[in-house]
């Protein structure tokens, strides 16, 4: 074990990845000598090759479109985009090629090799473009998996998972915990199930839900209610495609009550999908409606941030309205 | 750094731009429209076999192009794209690569599979998207594809096969890469041809396969057939430059044009280009021009959009004819054999339509299978509940009704 913060985690993760198959290479903008602009990738180029970690031109739709031939190929392919934001150039190339590779062909080709990386998330002063939370638009696109982590140790296994899996992937990296979240992080390789949420808290009164940084925001609300003599159980989703259906109904059967929350605006927002499905596995025994704590129907912004984000407190209101409903 | 804007150094003190078509770029054309090869021009090194099976190829989509037109206009396919006039040069640049590099098509392209051995049978099952395609039925028709004969599958959206082919390339020269040096150890075994129409060279995904090519040195042939139109839209409201090939130079890229209705011009550009990228390890663009002589699609009409005049002005120049006189002038094809070889391909066209029209659809399984490696949970328990809701109303879904396990 060592003590490694989130870039460090998945810097190992790549590393060992980089070292298991000889022509694995990572891409995107200014991930080669500079390391990423986080640094994620940092002295990777170094260890394994300017051919095997480089510098692309500035192009989304073309990193995508290098990367599905990469790993149509055989080679894994670990493309990084800058910030989820700037995901879109590469929309048409992830939900039109990579999701529906191995469909088209009738199992000839697929791109399993596929590992897509990018920061998302606030909490940076980011504003509009640095601060999206995109998810919801790709767990609507049948062939993909959605993972994102919470903490370093999620992150190495996690993301180490996303590469053996042999599933074209995104793994949403929330970027105002990478240096921010520390903790025990063991050197050598090991995976987390992809697909399975993780009960971090256990508790009688209220379910709560989310996934990557929010995580920590629901926690923090969970400790205000427990204050408050309300009980809750704390979950981590883990991968928003495909999604535990059956810890989270589970837990919810248990509590009557279930609160959501993600950054991403409300409307159609990947709330919604387990709000829906939910509400179908656990009608009878639900205690009050299942609430959403998300951002505004606005563009994500700056100033006012503070305001926007789905907050401790806000998460905590919901809680305290849920139990009283 | 003495150079930070990557660009060459030639300072000039005369205020002067350059022109917006400075480069005159020539087409290479070899064959006369009597088969006999143009003076000053030098026939390619074509051993015989390969090119009676480069005619035989072409007559053979042709062919099989009119009967499955016809089909399409009986209602027995519900769609079909012709290749006609193009023939040549999809099939001389398959014919002068090796049989395992990879081939990333658009769609038109059914004569660069056929030239790699795809049967009439496994053409006929894609068309009818039958059980026995190997696509699963899953796709329109003409969206070929197979592991095999290393033809990737044809994917509708325009030029996204384009960078794509790119990343493909690089695959395959990673392990020529020296470690020690990062430059090309050794020549590159299998490389990859990427087919797109004049007007896909619009998407985004042109330049950013281009520019990435060029800037990562992949070794892939681009291939653009400059066929005049996209569906309606003449290439002269697509573009204002000099074709496609101009910019070839723009991204640094080796760039030839040649007449593409003219099997041994594009036949010595495609090997010409193949070694570069094999050996050099870089991409080429090769920009053909043959005309589009039939519709886009069978859901399109081009007599609303250009003249008959056109039409029959091009059809006379049919680039299989021109190739076929230039083999009588061989003396390596018997036009009586010729003959008598279409006779028997238009029968067992029509024979291979009767087979693979009566195969069944795919089973409902495959309604499910291959979205991911194996179903995941949720899918899985929307095709239980799809099986248990078909089983309770067999007569509205009889495709699939009587093979439900």
């Amino acid at each position: 074990m060592a003590k490694m913060n989130m870039l460090h985690a998945i810097n190992s993760a790549l590393d060992i990845t980089m070292n298991e198959h000889p022509q694995a290479c990572i891409f995107g903008e200014d991930v080669g000598y500079f390391g990423g602009v986080f640094r994620a990738t940092s002295g990777l180029q170094e260890k394994y090759g300017k051919h095997r970690v480089f510098n692309t031109p500035l192009t989304e739709q073309g990193i995508l479109g290098f990367a599905n031939g990469l790993a149509a190929f055989g080679a894994p392919a670990l493309a990084e985009i800058q910030f989820a934001d700037y995901i879109f150039p590469a929309f048409d190339q992830i939900v039109n090629e990579s999701a529906k590779f191995r469909y088209r062909s009738g199992n000839e080709f697929n791109v399993g090799n596929l590992t897509i990386r990018t920061p998302y998330g606030g909490g940076i002063a980011g504003g509009l473009y640095h601060s999206q939370s995109p998810e919801a638009y790709f767990a609507h696109t049948p062939g993909l998996k959605l993972v994102v982590p919470r903490n370093p140790y999620q992150a190495k296994g996690l993301l180490r998972a996303c590469i053996k899996d042999d599933n074209p992937v995104i793994f949403f990296e929330p970027k105002r915990l990478y240096r921010a979240s520390v903790g025990e992080v063991p050197e050598e390789d090991y995976t987390l199930e992809i697909g399975k949420a993780e009960v971090v808290k256990t508790g009688s009164d209220v379910t709560l839900l989310a996934w990557g940084a929010q995580m920590e925001i629901i926690e923090q609300a969970a400790a205000k209610a427990e204050e408050a003599g309300i009980s809750c159980e704390v979950i981590d989703l883990r991968s928003i495609l495909p999604w535990d259906v059956e810890t989270v109904a589970k837990s919810v059967v248990k509590t009557g009550r279930l609160i959501v929350s993600h950054e991403a605006p409300i409307t159609n927002g990947f709330g919604a999908e387990i709000a829906a499905t939910i509400q179908q596995e656990c009608f009878l025994h639900l205690e009050s409606p299942i609430a959403r704590v998300c951002g505004l129907d606005t563009p994500y912004p700056l100033a006012l941030e503070k305001e926007y984000v789905p907050d401790a407190l806000k998460v905590f209101a919901a809680i305290k309205k849920s139990v009283e409903f | 750094m003495t150079n930070p804007n990557n660009i060459s150094l030639n300072i000039s003190h005369a205020l002067k731009f350059i022109d917006s078509h400075a480069l005159d770029i020539p087409m290479l054309t070899i064959l006369g429209d009597n088969g006999e090869v143009l003076e000053g021009a030098q026939a390619p090194d074509i051993d015989k076999e390969t090119a009676l099976r480069l005619y035989s190829t072409m007559r053979f989509i042709r062919l099989l192009d009119e009967r499955m037109q016809a089909a399409q206009r009986q209602g027995r396919v519900s769609f079909y794209m012709q290749c006609l006039g193009e023939e040549a040069a999809i099939t001389a640049s398959a014919a002068a690569l090796k049989q395992d590099d990879m081939i990333m098509a658009q769609y038109r392209e059914q004569a660069a599979i056929a030239y790699r051995g795809f049967t009439l049978e496994q053409f006929m099952n894609q068309l009818f998207s039958n059980e026995k395609d190997l696509g699963k039925g899953r796709q329109m028709p003409v969206h070929y594809g197979s592991k095999e004969l290393h033809y990737m599958t044809i994917s509708s959206p325009l030029g996204t096969q384009i960078p794509q082919a790119t990343g493909y390339a690089y695959g395959q020269k990673l392990k020529h890469i020296d470690k020690e040096t990062g430059k090309l150890g050794s020549e590159i075994d299998n490389v990859t041809i990427c087919y797109f129409g004049e007007g896909a060279a619009s998407e985004g995904d042109f330049h950013a396969g281009l520019n990435m090519a060029a800037v990562h040195e992949a070794p892939v042939i681009f291939f653009a057939r400059n066929n005049g139109y996209a569906i309606s839209t003449p290439a002269d409201e697509q573009f204002k430059g000099d074709g496609i090939a101009s910019r070839g130079v723009g991204y640094g890229i080796k760039t030839i044009r040649v007449d593409g209705a003219d099997a041994l011009a594009v036949f010595a550009a495609t090997q010409a280009a193949r070694k570069i990228a094999a050996e050099q390890g870089e991409p080429v663009l090769i920009e053909s021009i043959a005309y589009r002589l039939g519709a886009h699609s069978t859901s399109d009409d081009p007599s609303g959009y250009r003249s008959k005049e056109e039409e029959a002005a091009f059809k006379a120049n049919c680039p299989i004819e021109r190739f076929k006189k230039w083999l009588l002038k061989q003396g390596w094809l018997d036009e009586k054999e010729d003959e008598a070889a279409k006779d028997k391909i238009r029968e067992d066209i029509l024979a291979a339509v009767k087979v693979a029209e009566k195969v069944q659809k795919p089973a409902l399984e495959e309604l499910v299978s291959d979205v991911y490696d194996t179903p995941i949970p949720s899918l899985q328990k929307q095709y239980e509940e799809l099986k248990e809701h078909i089983k309770q109303h067999p007569d509205a879904y009889p495709v699939t009704a009587g093979r439900i396990k």
